[in-house]
């Protein structure tokens, strides 16, 4: 049986890490990630997870290091955040076409300068195109069942990509929560040992990660693409079998109070709970609001998304990133691309708020959505607009 | 394998890229972009080997009669054979087109 414990969500990662048997763990601390590190290091230390912890240089040694173990056929895990995802950029794209499925956890960070060690979504938005499967968790347990989901759906042969769960970095990560640790049998039970379909073995030579001349690339990337879109199927039914055994069910956009809803807010990670609170207040004043999450970022569940939409007129988009000089945040520019022409789409205004740890509270959701009822009748001058900028 | 069965569909690309037949380097033709090759007096050659020696391709093969004899497949003109030469009996010699 699972027990409920209150806990730091970090340590609790480490713990489910740990429940899905990782066997090589490279990793280099940096915060706001670092207790989920230290906590397996301390875990292989103290003999009681049967893994190898490589202690690396660098974040670029540590996605280096996760490409060797995971093509030996190692079940691998490694976490980062910011600086150092940015540092594992080169690495990140090579896993991904290579079909290595690494699991990783990123505490999300701001990146610098100036220098923040606090939260927004800029890390992971900088490497959306990397060709990792991508999730985003709103509170504890769900970074908890995601990393579990995550090592499943990986590693399923049908998919056999790598899969970057998104915790947002103290928020999340260093907040005591009461969690649903699951126990070992039933992790076994949702998660079978990993047997990749190609490993570097000297019995059965292979090479992979072969140069790709221009005859072949585009090939490979197009390979890539649809193991992608393809991976969504499995990605469900991952959650579908997870809810079977843990009793939670996940989905792809979760929606909270979108009945009848004429404008909706749009929010991916930790926020979500403020924004619900600022829903449940303005339903309380009569208003028609409601909130859409979205939770697989990457295959962007575009099906998924439209029907949650459902007759909202109006999608309030908040960013958690400021892409200087782009049009709009990422999650606007692929919301706008989605309905782009679509017979009674709605109309989409895009918000970048929360930057670099800085509270989105009740009354910023209700700016927001004010906001977005007021460009509804007179289009904004400006693409998106930068929620609580101080101009002077 | 010739270079035209690298050519395939994204559907049927290997997995991941992988190249599943160990050593299978040896079928591809790689000296399709030399500009010059080698070519050698068999008057001056004294049969050495220095070139099948430094050769970085091991594109030297020896024949029945104890030449070494370069096989322009493999063959990228990098001229290291003719500049290690105790005899000067290699030339490089532009290739025309």
């Amino acid at each position: 049986m699972s027990k409920r414990v209150g806990i730091e969500v970090s340590i609790a990662i480490a713990e489910a890490v740990g429940l899905a048997r990782a066997e090589v763990i490279p990793a280099y601390p940096i915060t706001p990630q670092t207790h989920i590190v230290e906590h397996l290091s301390e875990m292989v230390a103290n003999g009681e997870l049967d893994a190898e912890f490589v202690p690396v240089e660098s974040e670029h040694a540590a996605m280096s290091c996760c490409c060797g173990s995971i093509a030996a056929g190692a079940r691998t895990f490694t976490s980062t955040s910011s600086q150092g995802l940015a540092l594992m950029s080169e690495i990140l794209y090579i896993p991904s076409t290579m079909r290595l499925p690494i699991v990783m956890v990123v505490a999300n960070r701001a990146m610098s300068a100036p220098i923040s060690i606090w939260n927004d979504h800029q890390d992971v938005m900088v490497q959306r195109d990397t060709g990792w499967i991508q999730t985003f968790a709103e509170n504890g347990q769900e970074a908890v069942d995601l990393t579990l989901h995550a090592f499943r759906v990986a590693e399923d042969r049908n998919v056999s990509l790598p899969m970057m769960v998104n915790i947002d970095g103290f928020t999340l990560s260093h907040v005591i929560e009461p969690i649903e640790l699951p126990d070992q049998e039933e992790v076994d039970k949702f998660l079978p040992p990993f047997k990749p379909r190609y490993k570097l073995d000297p019995r059965r030579p292979i090479t992979m990660g072969p140069v790709g001349i221009p005859e072949v690339y585009t090939e490979a990337k197009v390979a890539h693409d649809m193991a992608m879109k393809k991976a969504k199927r499995y990605i469900l039914k991952a959650w579908d079998e997870f809810a079977e055994i843990f009793g939670r069910k996940y989905n792809p956009v979760e929606s909270y109070r979108t009945e009848d809803a004429e404008i909706l807010l749009v929010t991916m990670g930790s926020i979500s709970e403020t924004a619900m609170t600022a829903v449940d207040a303005m339903r309380d004043a009569g208003q028609k609001v409601g909130l859409l999450r979205i939770r697989l970022w990457r295959p962007f569940p575009g099906q998924e998304f439209r029907k949650a939409v459902g007759k909202a007129k109006v999608l309030a988009v908040v960013d958690r990133c400021l892409p200087p000089g782009a049009l709009c945040g990422p999650v606007g520019a692929e919301l706008r691309s989605l309905f782009y022409k679509i017979p009674g789409s709605p109309k989409i205004f895009s918000f970048v708020a929360g930057l670099g740890g800085r509270d989105v509270t009740v009354e910023r959701f209700e700016e927001i959505v004010d906001k977005a009822r007021a460009f509804a009748k007179k289009r904004p001058r400006e693409l998106y607009e930068v929620i609580g900028v101080r101009e002077k | 394998m010739a270079n035209s069965d690298a050519i395939v569909g994204w559907k049927t690309i290997t997995f991941g890229c992988h190249i599943l037949e160990p050593g299978n380097a040896a079928n591809f033709r790689t000296g399709d972009w030399r500009s010059q090759r080698p070519v050698v007096d068999k008057e001056k050659c004294i049969k050495c080997g220095m070139c099948w020696v430094f050769c970085p391709d091991m594109a030297y093969n020896q024949d029945e009669d104890g030449y070494f004899v370069v096989d322009l497949e493999y063959c990228k003109g990098c001229g290291i054979c003719a500049h290690e030469c105790p005899k000067d009996a290699i030339t490089m010699v532009p290739e025309e087109g």
